[in-house]
């Protein structure tokens, strides 16, 4: 463990999610989302939890980001509120 | 190789010709992942999901209909239930020959191969079944959240 790396990978997870909740345009909160779900496979790979950060990189970034674009494209692209 | 410009849709010819080539590596991928489950990181679920993810590539750079022809409606609901029988089925096999629930070393009985290899043996079947599920169940939801419940159309 490197704190240093920790604390920047941390910084800049809490600004993705604050993107992803503030982003209008749905389509791009869930590209946000999904480097959201790649850092943090970046901060459980660092902090030695390669099981759970392979997880993330498959489930999170890579088949739940497809998901969330299929859905939008089925339903509608701007966000209401 | 079956004719895959039949059901083309898009004309980009870098992604479909990239992903042509890359969907049998990943694949390739996701069976090491389900394999090696009980070594290294990976194991059912992540390699179900890779496995699920080549399927979902294809249709995403073809068409709907040419990931059906790699995967048909009726292949993807088999094995999706075979996974579910592959694991309660070697759990129930080993509560039958005596042992306890998922307990692989039971096992023993039915083929010799010392209660230790057995243990090692059981997980890997077990994770076969978690993988074949996975990957059907999200090739599904795929198609469904893609085509809108259709199975016929979309993306």
């Amino acid at each position: 463990m490197i704190w240093q790396l920790d604390l920047l990978i941390l910084s800049l997870v809490v600004i993705c999610a604050v993107v992803t909740i503030q982003l209008k345009d749905l389509l791009g909160a869930s590209v946000v989302f999904g480097i959201y779900s790649f850092l943090m496979c970046l901060l459980w790979a660092e902090m030695g939890a390669v099981d759970v950060a392979f997880t993330e990189a498959t489930v999170g970034a890579g088949v739940s980001t497809i998901f969330f674009i299929a859905a939008i494209l089925r339903t509608t692209r701007r966000s209401k509120d | 190789m079956r004719d895959i410009h039949e059901h083309s849709a898009g004309e980009d010819l870098v992604i479909k010709t990239s992903v042509r080539l890359l969907v049998p590596f990943i694949q390739l991928f996701g069976l090491y992942v389900i394999v090696h489950g009980h070594y290294s990181p990976g194991g059912g679920f992540q390699g179900g999901v890779i496995l699920g993810a080549s399927f979902i590539l294809l249709a995403l750079a073809y068409d709907l209909k040419t990931s059906q022809d790699y995967m048909p409606i009726w292949a993807n609901a088999l094995l999706g239930n075979l996974g579910p029988v592959i694991y309660i089925g070697v759990g129930a096999l080993c509560a039958i020959f005596g042992g306890l629930f998922l307990d692989y070393s039971a096992l023993d009985v039915l083929i010799p191969l010392g209660p230790v290899e057995w243990r090692s043996f059981g997980i890997f079947l077990v994770e076969v079944g978690v993988g074949l599920a996975v990957m059907s169940i999200m090739l599904l939801l795929y198609w469904n959240l893609s085509s809108g419940g259709a199975l016929d159309e979309g993306l």
